[in-house]
């Protein structure tokens, strides 16, 4: 179980101090967890320090009741926080099956390798010798970046937008992808999202808005209230054209 | 020949054991071994120190051996090898030096090779440099590179220094006909004090002549690196260059590509960029699990491969 306590994350704008995270508290249990909410809000922020990737000015993290506030990036990868980019990073000469390999801790073979390209939905032979770098497309990158989460196979493993930068047709795929991860990955899956088909496998919904969590119970709860005054939002737009 | 020249020519020259096509094995200023083919002929120059290498008109899918080793402290090596390529042949050559100096006197080995690719052959010419040491001797190799490719011919060269070289001034110039190509791929790290330098010249003189010429490399610790590149158009052509270097410690890299268009329709372009490794990717592969200077190591194994 993860769970954090009284998180605060505080950064210095051009305005002067801004509180990106205010007092958030949760604790996340197994299963699929989608954290939502306005842009701006403070929910990559929030990742990045479930990831050790920004220190939060105070509060508490703890993974199965360890505090692991202090440790470094690498040594929350290795008690087992998986974490996959929104924007996947680009690497000149090192290819798809290193990248998969290194995800893995192992030399993992080429069957191996394609296993998890195949789930994400990308026809392994065509990618697994390709370098990870600017030639391959955005909803590529996508994919190979949520392949290297799963070959990591943790108790922990965060999607920070998966569905940002990728066209309509990867994103389909994509949802294929998540919702057959819901039936097999383990542990605590974290995405964060605005997809509203996302939102729908979820088993628990997260609104998190202004630094603060607004909202946070079952999907079935949630969801309605939510996508009711999303709809909303959309009359009144509609009404004034 | 002891293990440390075996060893040596299995990282130069991925050899082990005696090739199967022509090879000619220098070791310390003389000939340790040799063997040509019906094919490929290897014959010693008897004006100055060096090989001639004469492949036949037509001759497919040979591969040549011809690396150079140094073992000895204090040895200064030049020589000068030439490679006559006949029309239509296809051949691979593979050359490479690798010093083990064990002394505190400085050893080099400078090469001077000129390649004569005749019309519609095709070349691939692979070099490694490497060098190690157990004293404060120096390991110096300064490889010069001549290039005349005919009508239609091609050529393909990969340099590699990875290791151990104090100090190295690689010059390569090339000059093309008709429908002639050449590709360059250059890999270099330098570390500790060494210095590099590598200036590569091509003359697109022929009509649809085209030249790709591409280097990676890593400046560790104190190191620095020189890359030139010039490429003159001078016929309708196509020219590329390009260096990417990282960047790491205290080094120093500067790359000067030049091109000169002296003909309307020749089109050339040039790309240069220097810098440390990206801190996402370092974070990338550390929420994989690796320590930062793991992750490094990857990235720079990566960019060298």
């Amino acid at each position: 179980m993860l769970e954090l306590k009284n998180i605060c994350f505080e950064a210095e704008t051009e305005n002067g101090v801004k509180q990106i995270l205010k007092d958030v508290s949760l604790k996340i249990e197994d299963g699929f967890v989608v954290i939502t909410g306005p842009n701006g809000g403070g929910k990559s922020t929030l990742a990045k320090v479930i990831a050790g990737i920004i220190t939060p000015t105070s509060g508490r993290i703890l993974l199965d009741g360890e505090d692991i506030t202090n440790l470094s990036i690498t040594e929350r990868a290795r008690k087992g926080i998986s974490f996959a980019f929104q924007q996947p990073v680009r690497f000149k000469g090192i290819t798809v099956h290193d990248l998969i390999s290194l995800a893995s801790g192992k030399d993992i073979s080429v069957t191996d390798a394609c296993a998890y390209l195949s789930q994400v939905g990308l026809c392994a032979r065509d990618y697994i010798n390709r370098e990870v770098n600017a030639s391959l497309s955005g909803g590529e990158l996508k994919r190979i970046e949520i392949a290297t989460v799963l070959a990591r196979s943790t108790k922990v493993s965060l999607f920070d937008e998966p569905e940002a930068g990728i066209d309509l047709w990867s994103f389909n795929n994509l949802i294929k992808v998540f919702e057959k991860m819901h039936d097999t990955l383990g542990g605590s899956v974290i995405i964060i999202s605005h997809q509203e088909r996302i939102l729908n496998i979820a088993d628990k919904v997260i609104v998190i808005a202004n630094g603060s969590i607004k909202q946070e119970g079952e999907k079935e709860e949630i969801l309605p209230e939510l996508l009711g005054k999303a709809n909303v939002a959309c009359k009144v737009l509609t009404d004034n054209c | 020949m002891n293990n440390t020249e075996l060893e040596l020519l299995k990282i130069i020259a991925d050899m082990e054991g005696t090739p199967s096509g022509a090879f000619n094995i220098r070791a310390n200023g003389g000939l340790a071994d040799r063997k040509v083919t019906e094919n490929i002929d290897i014959r010693t120059k008897t004006d100055k120190p060096g090989i001639d290498i004469i492949v036949k008109p037509g001759t497919k899918g040979e591969k040549v051996h011809i690396p150079v080793i140094i073992s000895e402290t204090g040895l200064s090596d030049l020589v000068y090898n030439d490679f006559i390529i006949g029309e239509n042949a296809d051949v691979e050559i593979v050359a490479g030096c690798g010093i083990h100096n064990c002394g505190s006197e400085n050893s080099g080995h400078d090469g001077v090779h000129t390649f004569f690719i005749g019309k519609n052959a095709k070349v691939k010419y692979v070099e490694k440099h490497y060098g190690d040491s157990d004293g404060d001797g120096k390991n110096i190799m300064n490889p010069t590179t001549i290039v005349n490719i005919d009508d239609g011919g091609y050529m393909e060269m990969e340099t590699t220094q990875i290791k151990g070289i104090n100090s190295t001034k690689r010059v390569t110039k090339s000059r093309l006909s008709d429908n002639a190509t050449l590709i360059i791929h250059e890999k270099l790290m330098t570390h500790a004090d060494q210095y590099a330098e590598t200036d590569f010249t091509v003359d697109l003189d022929g009509e649809n002549s085209s030249a790709h010429v591409v280097s990676r490399s890593v400046a560790k610790d104190n190191s620095s690196q020189l890359f030139l590149s010039k490429i003159n158009g001078n016929n309708i052509c196509n020219g590329h260059t390009e260096c990417d270097a990282i960047i790491m410690d205290n080094a120093h890299v500067s790359a000067i590509p030049q091109i000169s268009a002296n003909h309307i329709d020749a089109s050339l372009i040039h790309e240069a960029a220097i810098g440390k490794i990206a801190g996402e990717q370092l974070v990338k592969l550390m929420t994989l699990g690796l320590s930062e200077k793991q992750a490094e190591e990857q990235i720079v194994n990566g960019f060298l491969k």
